[in-house]
């Protein structure tokens, strides 16, 4: 394996890991912040890829798409959370799991009926698209560099919303003693509400920005939302910092397990039975990650025991 | 008493049966993917079904329509329950293969006639095949062969090949690799339903590949001809058609452009009935018809054919009209096989624009009346 391939995997690995971050962090702030398991974050995920299609398709802007994949979803989650969720708090995560599996197949069928069955097109603006040259004579796309660089932004801001911010002060609080915070004189529902529809806005921008560069169609959200979930276990449920760490962990693993185990097997197997072996073990192996760390530390890596 | 009530049932029951006799319609059944991510390619093959027996003006056939949601164990519910409660005769509409086979063997070995709109899996095309079974679309090898008949022909001499990790995706590469003279650069598995394929056109781009084949059904095939166009890699691309059917083209947009598929059927097939479906569809949903489509379509007219030469209650004589496939296919001449699966014509078509649409367009022959690989294994 040359160093130009490898460099080119190492980029590909934190490109996806920054790509998972965007979708874990709404979740474990939802689970941290309220104790809510929400299936549907796959669906809003959905929605905001749809909304910058859509967008996309009549204006023809690239910007006003993400900023409408943002609206979209945000928008879509704090209804959802003020029709919905907010009766599931006090319930068990059973019912939590099963409210919010409905809402999966509702907002699916929903999404059908309004664009129909077929694929959408959305497609990277002309002065992101193509291959750039880096230092060291690295061919890489322009698009997934500047989803690197988004998805490291939206991170920074995320910590310093949570570090410095009053808001951020009240989601820690919030997260620590939610009864403690609302007899301070903070208005837990509308907070629960703002950081619901806050989670709802990442995952959408997650999905624009995705779906620029993969198919726009109905389902897309749930096998990222299985990926979600390891990456929050892995991280610790609840803390951004894990959420951040673990997305890069999985996107890494996923990444160079799939490219360096077949080469592995190849050593000692002939090649087609390497490849095969190969790609199924690397299909495994952010479950067998996800395992050790669970081992290791029951509650994750950043997680509070 | 008990023997008039008794003697009543039975008068009623044979005036049921009598009644349903002389209505004389044949009841299909047909369980298809019309909900989630896989849909597109049910709803175009039920409304090329649908068009064609509208078109016939016949009121010969009742058609039961069921979701299955792409998930076997539903399939094998409504299979169930459409057989014992709904009494079909026939049973069509499943896409996908792993559905097909949880299906078909029992159907058919309840003796209800299957007519497949789409998956063609191998095991139903050799030692599995059964007289009740058509198949009306394609064997599952059968595209990828021709695909291979064309980069040998094309002179590719190193090819990347690239397919997913299930029965379909090695059934994908084993009929390229059946038809593919030269050598591989590198042969690779990716996982079912994978949406980022960034590893692996890095892979491709170090291989010193002179071409890619993919078989990369549906949304994976949008994900794959993007990335791969953003890429700048350029090396020329061969596939089957279900990456680039009509359903899915105008997702991936211009990064299709000028790329090579292979496929049984085009909309530019210079037939009258092609012509006929083409302008129908289009006028009846507002949009191009795919292969999934024009599948569907055929299949309606081949049981709409069989019906006018036999009665569905003669088994025998029923299947032997089916056999004689005597319709006029959108794929022009269509005959079956010793194994009851197409023996037909697959073309070379690429990917062009008209107008704001992009849209295939039939360049030449991949192979000509093809057999399946697996028709000598079929005892019937």
């Amino acid at each position: 394996m040359t160093f130009l391939l490898f460099a080119e995997q190492m980029l590909n690995g934190l490109q996806f890991g920054i790509m998972l971050f965007l979708m874990a962090a709404g979740l474990t702030l939802v689970f941290g912040v309220m104790g809510l398991i929400n299936l549907a974050h796959g669906s809003l995920y959905m929605i905001g890829a749809f909304a910058a299609a859509a967008v996309a398709g009549a204006t023809g802007s690239f910007v006003l798409a993400l900023i409408a994949s943002l609206a979209a979803a945000a928008a879509a989650g704090a209804l959802i959370e003020l029709t919905v969720i907010r009766r599931l708090y006090k319930r068990d995560h059973l019912d939590q799991v099963l409210a919010t599996f409905a809402l999966i197949l509702i907002l699916s069928e929903g999404t059908r009926w309004v664009f129909g069955s077929f694929p959408l097109y959305l497609d990277v603006p002309s002065y992101l698209s193509g291959p750039v040259t880096l230092p060291g004579g690295i061919q890489y796309p322009l698009y997934r560099l500047f989803i690197i660089c988004a998805g490291l932004l939206v991170a920074g801001g995320l910590f310093a919303l949570i570090a410095r911010t009053r808001i951020g002060i009240q989601i820690r609080a919030g997260e620590a003693d939610r009864e403690m915070i609302a007899a301070l004189g903070v208005d837990i529902s509308r907070l629960y509400t703002l950081v619901f529809a806050l989670g709802a806005a990442l995952a959408g921008l997650a999905g624009a920005l995705v779906g620029a560069i993969q198919s726009v169609q109905v389902g897309m959200g749930e096998p990222v939302l299985i990926l979600a979930f390891v990456v929050i276990v892995i991280g610790g449920i609840g803390s951004i910092k894990g959420a951040l760490v673990g997305a890069l962990l999985v996107g890494m693993t996923d990444t160079m397990g799939g490219v360096l185990l077949p080469r592995f097997f190849a050593l000692f197997l002939d090649p087609s039975a390497a490849t095969t072996i190969g790609a199924s073990l690397g299909s495994m192996l952010i479950y067998i990650l996800m395992a050790v760390v669970l081992i290791v530390r029951p509650s994750g890596l950043y997680g509070s025991a | 008493m008990k023997l008039t009530k008794l003697a009543m049932l039975a008068t009623t029951a044979l005036l049921a049966a009598g009644a349903a006799m002389a209505e004389g319609k044949v009841k299909v059944g047909m369980i298809t993917t019309l909900s989630g991510g896989g849909a597109g390619l049910g709803i175009d093959a039920r409304d090329g079904f649908m068009l064609a027996l509208k078109l016939s003006g016949s009121d010969a056939v009742e058609v039961v329509i069921e979701d299955d949601q792409q998930k076997p164990e539903i399939a094998v519910q409504l299979a169930d329950k459409m057989i014992q409660a709904e009494n079909v005769d026939v049973l069509t509409g499943i896409i996908w293969s792993n559905l097909a086979m949880a299906v078909v063997p029992s159907a058919v070995a309840q003796d209800k006639i299957y007519l497949s709109v789409n998956a063609g899996p191998s095991a139903l095309a050799g030692k599995g095949c059964h007289p009740n079974y058509f198949n009306v679309a394609w064997q599952n090898d059968n595209l990828h062969e021709a695909a291979g008949a064309h980069a040998t022909k094309a002179g590719y001499a190193k090819t990347f090949i690239l397919a997913p990790n299930y029965p379909a995706g090695t059934d994908a590469l084993t009929g390229f690799k059946r038809f593919y003279k030269g050598e591989l650069a590198g042969e690779i598995y990716t996982t079912l339903g994978q949406t980022d394929y960034a590893a692996e056109i890095a892979q491709i781009r170090a291989s010193g590949a002179d071409s890619v084949f993919f078989f990369l059904p549906g949304g994976m095939g949008i994900s794959f001809m993007k990335q791969y166009a953003d890429s700048g890699v350029g090396l020329p691309v061969v596939g089957p058609a279900f990456s680039f059917d009509q359903g899915i083209l105008q997702a991936v947009g211009a990064a299709a452009l000028g790329v090579v598929n292979t496929s049984q059927w085009g909309k530019d097939l210079d037939n009258a009935a092609n012509q006929t479906f083409v302008a129908a569809f289009q006028q009846e949903y507002g949009r191009l018809p795919s292969l999934y489509a024009s599948q569907g379509y055929d299949t309606a007219n081949l049981l709409l054919s069989a019906i006018g030469k036999a009665d569905i209650a003669d088994k025998d004589a029923f299947r032997a009209a089916l056999k004689e496939a005597d319709f006029a296919s959108t794929r022009g001449d269509f005959k079956f096989g010793t194994n009851n699966h197409p023996v037909q014509d697959i073309y070379v078509r690429e990917v062009i624009q008209e107008g704001d649409i992009f849209t295939n367009k039939i360049i030449g022959v991949a192979l000509e009346d093809h057999v399946d690989a697996y028709a000598a294994e079929c005892k019937m």
